[in-house]
Formats: C-alpha cells, sequence, structure tokens
C-alpha cells in the first residue's frame, strides 16, 4: 500500500511537471497574461461585477473555479488532521 | 508533547487576571471584526480567507489564555464541523445551483432566474455569499486544527 502511494504520488509529480512545460516563460511580455488578460480585467471588473476591489472580484468571480478548490483542499487538510488525530480516551 | 502537556499540568496556565480580563473584552471586537473583512472584502483589502482567519484566532485565543474547555463552550466541536461543512457546500451549492439555472458554472449571473436583479448586482452578491463559505470554512479548519494538535486528539486540556 505504502508502495502504491509513494508510485502515486510520483506519478502525479511528473505529470504536474511535464504540464509545466507549457507555460509561458517567466515574465515573457508576449504572454496571454501579460499582453490581454490582465488589461480585460482591469477595464471590465467594475462594469461586469459591480465590486471596487479588483483582488475580490478576480478571485470570487473570474477565477472562481480555483478558488473553490482552494477552500476543498483547507477542508481536506482539517478533515485529514482530525480523522487522523481525534480519539476518545476512556 | 507528552512533556509538554505533563508539565502544563504541574501549574495552572495562564492563570493571569490581566490576560483573562483582556482577552474576554477583545474576542467579541475580534470576531466583529472578522466578520467585518468578510463582508467588507468587496470594498477593501479582505475576504473569505483573511476573516476566516481572524475569526479562527478568536477562538485560539480564548483557549490560550482560559484552557480548552472554555473555547469549547463557546464553539462546540459540533457546531464547528457543522459550520465547515457548511462553508464547502454554500460554494458548491451555489456553484451547481447556477449550472442547474441554465447558467454557466459558478456564473452568479443565472441567479437572477431566481431573485430578479441586474446581472452585475447578482455576480456582486454571488461573491459575497461564496466568501462567505470560504470564511466557514477556513475558521473551523483553523479552530480543530488547533484543538486537535493542542490536545493530542482527547479534548481534554490543551495548552
Amino acid at each position: 500500500m505504502k508502495t502504491f502511494a509513494l508510485l502515486a504520488t510520483l506519478a502525479t509529480g511528473i505529470l504536474l511537471l511535464y504540464g509545466t512545460r507549457d507555460f509561458a516563460p517567466w515574465g515573457d511580455p508576449a504572454s496571454p497574461a501579460s499582453s490581454h488578460v490582465s488589461r480585460v480585467y482591469i477595464e471590465r471588473a467594475v462594469e461586469e461585477t459591480h465590486v471596487p476591489n479588483l483582488v475580490s472580484a478576480i478571485l470570487g468571480d473570474y477565477r472562481s473555479y480555483d478558488t473553490m478548490f482552494e477552500t476543498v483542499v483547507i477542508y481536506c487538510a482539517g478533515l485529514a488532521v482530525v480523522s487522523v488525530l481525534r480519539r476518545n480516551r476512556s | 508533547m507528552k512533556l509538554l502537556q505533563e508539565r502544563a499540568k504541574g501549574r495552572p496556565a495562564g492563570d493571569s487576571l490581566i490576560i483573562r480580563t483582556s482577552v474576554r473584552l477583545l474576542v467579541p471586537f475580534i470576531q466583529l471584526y472578522g466578520l467585518y473583512v468578510i463582508v467588507h472584502g468587496h470594498y477593501s483589502p479582505g475576504g473569505g480567507f483573511q476573516g476566516g482567519v481572524v475569526l479562527g484566532a478568536s477562538f485560539i485565543l480564548l483557549a490560550l489564555a482560559y484552557d480548552l474547555k472554555t473555547s469549547l463552550r463557546y464553539m462546540s466541536e459540533g457546531a464547528n464541523v457543522l459550520l465547515g461543512n457548511a462553508g464547502v457546500l454554500i460554494f458548491i451549492g451555489i456553484a451547481v445551483l447556477c449550472a442547474l439555472l441554465g447558467g454557466l458554472f459558478l456564473d452568479y449571473a443565472a441567479l437572477a432566474r431566481l431573485i430578479p436583479m441586474a446581472a452585475e448586482e447578482w455576480r456582486s452578491f454571488g461573491i459575497f455569499l461564496v466568501e462567505l463559505g470560504v470564511g466557514l470554512t477556513v475558521m473551523s479548519s483553523m479552530v480543530s486544527l488547533f484543538w486537535d494538535l493542542a490536545s493530542g486528539g482527547d479534548m481534554e486540556e490543551g495548552l
């Protein structure tokens, strides 16, 4: 079981590292994030969401799929600690 | 951890009138500030994660200044687990509800079919609801992490 867990972790890690090859280079001015995505957020966020705080608008609306799984990750961390440590000492 | 717990058993932990009184006065304001950070996240720096941490810290402060039982009296374990589950369910429930009402997954404008409001207003309100769910989950996770790690799993006595 431990070997299987190790192999699954390694396979996921290799898969994720392989996926980073498709990322734009660090600080590339021609990448989508630098060329048009950020500009559209800044120009349209207030009129599309009526939220003056740009960070909240991106975090809660444009990128809410990411935020949803961030929440699930935190929830899983809490759940894991409770299920490992919680016990009744009688 | 065993050694620390036995050492803590020897002397009355946190037995200081000044600390207890100031914590008792501070905790309601800390919780109010946590709620403010969640609710006002649209207009000022803040949001669900930060507000949830502030809310959770208020219960941890109670447990540190008094003891674990006192913080359990203010926030029972069952209520904590219930709030954590409710937070995730609020987030995912709203996302699925948007999809069921004919919009895209997590596009809050679709909720206008339930309560007619402008699409932009619904996006603003949807962000608030979602941040509320995030805040509840973060608070519950922080508090239960502290309780379990500080007491070694049995909620008898902690730091």
